[in-house]
């Protein structure tokens, strides 16, 4: 099961790594949303720095959205998801793969993400220790659950609309949770960061129960 | 040798449609049979079905032993199909893809480099974005990762559709050796112009069903490779 996870993983970061998707195409748009809010709030210093946890949580979903359709449209491609049930890989390796490999590039994204917010909204951190785990968490929710939706709507035509329309509700106690928690690492809320990133931990653990229960059934009928 | 293939009033639904209509069929282990018939006669779906990617409902379905209708995924690992498109990665490189075909089926080196040797995707052609091989390069890519799958049971759709002459043999020879070597081969095509092809027990198929055997079994047409 590992090695299979661990095949699975490895071969969409070689993809990656050969096509440069994440880096050519991904943290440009994820960036360029970061620059359209800075616009659209006027520049206002006091603004974006209030905003940014937010902002930024939103500009990394926008990438997991991104990611998860180019995750799965690889697959599509040619009948790859059949040779891949062929090889008798279990589908659960299949799916755990696929959101590690998601999960790293979302890490990224996030590196990108965060240095645009240093750059352009020029806030302070104040607990990095809080940014990144609750950066982490975050991210690997937005990797399973995009996986899984994903998966879900692997081959159907209305994907392109689909896939942002199922996953982004269901990835709102992560943007909730996260923004929590970034507000109180950059210094703009009194609030219990920890306990925000406890409560993140907690929708992750939850998406990942999700995730063992549904792999099968989604990459048996995808 | 058992049946490979014990097929009794197979019923496929895609959609509602029922593309398998009753299909009664029996392919012995170690047999090459060349499905034949008009486009939408049910001639994928039978080998997607064969291949546990479809699910079926009749009176005996069974593939190497195993009863598709409850062991659908069970008998995955032990056939390659190679469907209309060719299943690659358009963005790995020709050596990664044919890394990652022998990973995942636990093929060591000596397998990989007789898939090159045999489909010559040797030297500077291994280091090619897959996305950047013409449509013959691709299947033969394609017919390289099933190689090294080594399969019991082969499943072609059009094998021969984009390849060039020394590919079309290189592919007759291929199935020849796997039939030798006691796999069992099933392929849909429309070619008749080969003594391979025509060499194979013919099948013909309408409507999402296997036509009664007429008495000339052979496919005729010229012979081009000895």
């Amino acid at each position: 099961m590992w090695r299979e996870i661990w095949l699975i993983c490895r071969k969409d970061l070689i993809i990656e790594r050969r096509a440069r998707v994440t880096l050519i195409q991904i943290v440009p748009t994820v960036l360029l949303v970061l620059v359209v809010f800075a616009f659209a709030l006027d520049a206002n210093p006091s603004l974006l720095g209030a905003g940014a946890g937010g902002l930024f949580w939103v500009a990394v979903l926008f990438g997991a959205v991104l990611g998860a359709k180019r995750s799965f449209d690889i697959e599509a491609e040619g009948g790859n998801l059949d040779a891949l049930r062929l090889a008798g890989l279990v589908p659960a390796a299949i799916l755990w793969g696929k959101a590690a490999a998601l999960a790293l590039q979302l890490v990224l994204v996030g590196v990108f993400a965060a240095a645009g917010l240093l750059v352009l909204y020029s806030v302070t951190v104040h607990d990095w220790l809080l940014i990144v785990v609750a950066g982490l968490c975050g991210m690997a929710a937005f990797a399973i659950c995009g996986t899984l939706y994903g998966a879900m709507t692997v081959g159907l035509r209305s994907a392109d609309t689909l896939l942002p329309l199922l996953l982004i509700p269901v990835a709102a106690p992560v943007l909730l949770a996260g923004t929590r928690a970034f507000d109180v690492a950059l210094g703009t809320s009194a609030d219990q960061g920890w306990s925000w990133t406890a409560l993140l931990a907690v929708v992750l653990v939850t998406y990942i129960a999700v995730g063992w229960a549904a792999a099968g059934p989604l990459l048996e009928d995808a | 040798m058992g049946a490979a293939v014990a097929f009794e009033g197979v019923v496929a639904l895609l959609d509602r449609f029922p593309a398998l209509a009753g299909v009664d069929l029996s392919v012995q282990a170690g047999e090459m049979v060349c499905l034949r018939g008009p486009n939408g006669a049910g001639k994928s779906t039978l080998l997607r079905a064969c291949a546990g990617l479809v699910p079926v409902r009749g009176e005996r379905a069974e593939v190497l032993g195993f009863d598709l209708r409850a062991q659908r995924r069970s008998v995955r690992p032990h056939v390659g199909l190679l469907g209309h498109r060719s299943p690659l990665y358009g963005d790995l490189r020709v050596d990664d893809q044919l890394r990652h075909c022998a990973d995942i089926h636990r093929a060591g080196t000596p397998e990989v480099s007789a898939a090159i040797e045999r489909f010559a995707l040797g030297g500077r052609l291994g280091e090619v974005a897959i996305r950047r091989l013409s449509e013959g390069q691709q299947r033969r890519v394609a017919l390289a990762c099933l190689t090294i799958a080594r399969p019991r049971l082969w499943l072609l759709d059009e094998p021969h559709a984009g390849l060039d002459t020394s590919s079309r043999d290189a592919l007759d020879e291929l199935l020849a050796e796997a039939v030798t070597a006691g796999a069992t081969v099933m392929f849909a095509t429309h070619e008749t112009g080969r003594s391979r092809v025509a060499a194979a027990r013919q099948v013909m198929l309408a409507g999402g069903r296997v036509e009664p055997a007429a008495p000339e079994r052979h496919a005729k047409g010229p012979t081009d490779v000895a």
